[in-house]
């Protein structure tokens, strides 16, 4: 691994969210465990996908690397410094450089404010520009994101689903970001939508030398736009690999049974394929199970599992992998 | 072969303040005994209601069914009483919805639910009823079906919950069943197990299904016979593997080319559908989809297409034929 190309770095990150009891006293009793130890890192001007089922912590991952919830330990390194010692004014001015695209752009923008407004927000708020000048950039980022610059007075309401994806995408863009952080960009939109917008991050990333984070739950989405891609299960990293070598070569067995669940829309190529069902549910990540995370739903799991944690080692060139039995 | 259900020229449409919306648009279509028929298609495209309308669950007002004959076992369901309508529905038609947590009584345990459905239509006793009931739970997989049968909702998981859907569905032995985008609010590992429950239990029991979904995924793997629908018009409709194998349709051809494939290797750029889907009050005369479509011709302006037979078993409705038109550009 070059140091030199990494934009970031994500050291041994943990999140736990404390669950308390009593109304005035609160006592801390337990905690989820969120996010529980991983480590990844991002190339500049590469995309990496992180997937998991929901509850996995994949989100919290995302706003943690950005600073919008505190790691409870570990050290994210962006461009070489060390976000998570950073705070007030010195942290906010390394926020012009990461922005994030949220999940329900319905959600996400403020009903009361015009698009304009919406978008100039965070020229406004770093003090880039003013007046004529943020009107003149708002309608550059319209234009960017394929909206009509006219939309300027317009309210979010007035806008369908994926084009207030495109409003969330142009806001993001406001700052002339480095990194992004895409917070299931898609997964609220209907299928025709959906590929008009992954055209547009992968037009952009063209355009601008961006660098993605892209989280999301759907395989096939995040195998399509990302050049690696990282499986979490349940607060941890289980694997990850470049994108085409995680669907030729997996070695995790939760990578597998992922990768042989999600539906491929061809019937010929369906019917040959074997899926290996998994039995049960997620545990919850208040008491992960002991050892090994998945063992209790490992289609091979083995005695070691239940005792001890696989260590989280590289078996490949830039392939690491989280299991016993590599 | 007589099919289990014919439904014909079925039209529905909702008197709202704001207009009439068109969700329905006289849609033709049948389900054989023991067949699955896929229904794809984005929101709003009126796959659920057109289902809905065929069990006559429309509430009315703001909806109604328009025109429409809907023939199951030979019976005309829509000039029935409801007295008779109620003893089809969950008896011979059952329907599995979409978001289990909100279709489920949260106040009753699955026990009461589920019997509900025994002591209602098969007359059970309460004691056979919960035998039953542990049966049928046993059945889709739920482990300790025992301990678990006085649970409340709440008490399952997203999976769990769904099972005990597909439980209560099956309760009666039902000649059909209406599955409305029921892994939808699943994960995938999750959906993979639900399926594949409906579909050993399909094989099993013989029953015919209506799989309502956005997923072109799940319908290859399950469907014998897919209905693609647009703007509450059905816009194709022929067997699997012709629908993924040789669309014919501009419409089933940009879907196709606008979802990522898992078993991809070289990266193409996903051919999207730009625009968006019209507005189902204000339904043009002419073929809806015409605003989006890169093949269109003067005469998709001017008249809206019926469906037409282009090969055995597969119709369309469009003007155009897609081998010999010509791409255009859609201003």
């Amino acid at each position: 691994m070059k140091k030199d190309n990494v934009l970031l770095e994500v050291k041994n990150l943990k999140k736990y969210f404390p669950i308390t009891t009593g109304i005035v006293i609160q006592r801390h009793v337990e905690d989820v465990k969120a996010v529980d130890g991983i480590s990844f890192y991002v190339k500049k001007g590469e995309t990496l996908g992180l997937v998991g089922e929901s509850g996995c912590g994949k989100t919290t991952t995302g706003r943690v690397i950005l600073q919008l919830e505190r790691p409870t330990a570990g050290d994210i390194l962006f461009e070489g410094k060390n976000l998570c010692k950073m705070s007030g004014e010195k942290l906010r001015k390394m926020r012009k450089k990461m922005q994030m695209i949220f999940q329900d752009p319905y959600a996400s923008l403020n009903p009361r404010l015009m698009i304009g407004d919406i978008i100039g927000e965070p020229l406004f708020v770093h003090n880039v520009a003013k007046g004529k000048k943020l009107k003149k950039r708002v309608r550059e980022l319209l234009e960017i994101v394929g909206l009509n610059p006219y939309f300027i007075t317009r309210y979010p309401h007035e806008f369908s689903g994926g084009q207030r994806q495109r409003i969330g995408v142009a806001r993001a863009l406001a700052l002339n970001p480095s990194f992004i952080v895409c917070d299931e960009p898609i997964s609220a939109l209907d299928v025709s939508i959906q590929a008009q917008i992954i055209n547009l991050l992968e037009d952009l990333q063209n355009e601008f030398n961006l660098t993605y984070l892209v989280i999301a739950h759907d395989l096939s989405v995040v195998r399509h736009i990302s050049d690696r891609i990282a499986v979490m299960y349940l607060g941890k990293l289980v694997e990850s690999t470049g994108s085409v070598e995680l669907y030729k070569n997996p070695q995790h067995p939760y990578t597998k049974a992922l990768l042989s669940a999600v539906p491929i829309p061809d019937p010929i190529v369906e019917e040959k394929r074997k899926r290996i069902i998994l039995k049960g549910d997620v545990p919850s990540p208040v008491n992960p199970p002991k050892g090994c995370n998945f063992n209790t739903r490992c289609p091979v799991v083995m005695d070691i599992c239940k005792e001890e944690e696989p260590e989280y080692k590289e078996t490949n060139t830039e392939h690491w992998v989280a299991c016993h039995r590599v | 072969m007589e099919p289990l259900l014919d439904v014909k020229n079925l039209t529905t449409r909702f008197y709202t303040q704001d207009g009439v919306v068109f969700a329905v648009n006289g849609i033709d279509f049948h389900v054989n005994k023991g067949e699955t028929l896929g229904i794809v298609g984005e929101s709003g495209c009126g796959k659920t209601v057109s289902v809905l309308s065929t069990m006559r669950l429309i509430p009315t007002p703001p909806g109604k069914i328009v025109s429409g004959e809907v023939l199951f076992e030979g019976k005309e369901l829509m000039k029935m009483n409801m007295d008779k309508i109620r003893k089809i529905r969950g008896k011979k038609i059952a329907m599995i919805f979409q978001d289990p947590m909100t279709s489920l009584n949260p106040v009753l345990t699955i026990n009461k639910q589920i019997s509900e459905v025994l002591q209602l239509h098969m007359k059970m006793t309460m004691k056979k009823a919960r035998n039953k009931v542990i049966e049928l739970l046993d059945m889709v997989g739920i482990p300790e079906a025992v301990d678990r049968i006085n649970d409340y909702p709440h008490q399952f998981s997203g999976g769990m919950r769904q099972r005990a859907m597909i439980a209560m569905a099956l309760a009666c032995n039902p000649q059909l069943i209406i599955a409305d985008e029921p892994t939808t609010a699943l994960d995938v590992t999750i959906q993979a197990q639900v399926i594949d429950i409906i579909k050993k239990l399909r094989d099993e029991l013989g029953t015919a299904i209506i799989w309502i979904t956005h997923d072109l995924g799940i319908i290859a793997g399950l469907a014998d016979r897919v209905n693609v629908m647009y703007a509450g018009y059905i816009v194709e409709t022929a067997s699997c593997k012709d629908v993924y194998g040789d669309p014919k349709h501009p419409y089933t051809l940009g879907l196709l080319g606008s979802i990522p494939r898992l078993d991809e290797i070289h990266k193409k750029r996903l051919t999207s559908i730009e625009g968006l889907p019209p507005d189902l009050i204000d339904m043009p005369e002419c073929c809806p989809f015409v605003p989006r479509c890169t093949y269109r011709i003067d005469k998709c302006f001017k008249e809206n297409p019926k469906l037409r037979t282009v090969a055995p078993d597969h119709r369309i409705a469009c003007w155009i034929d897609i081998e010999t038109a010509t791409k255009k550009e859609v201003a």
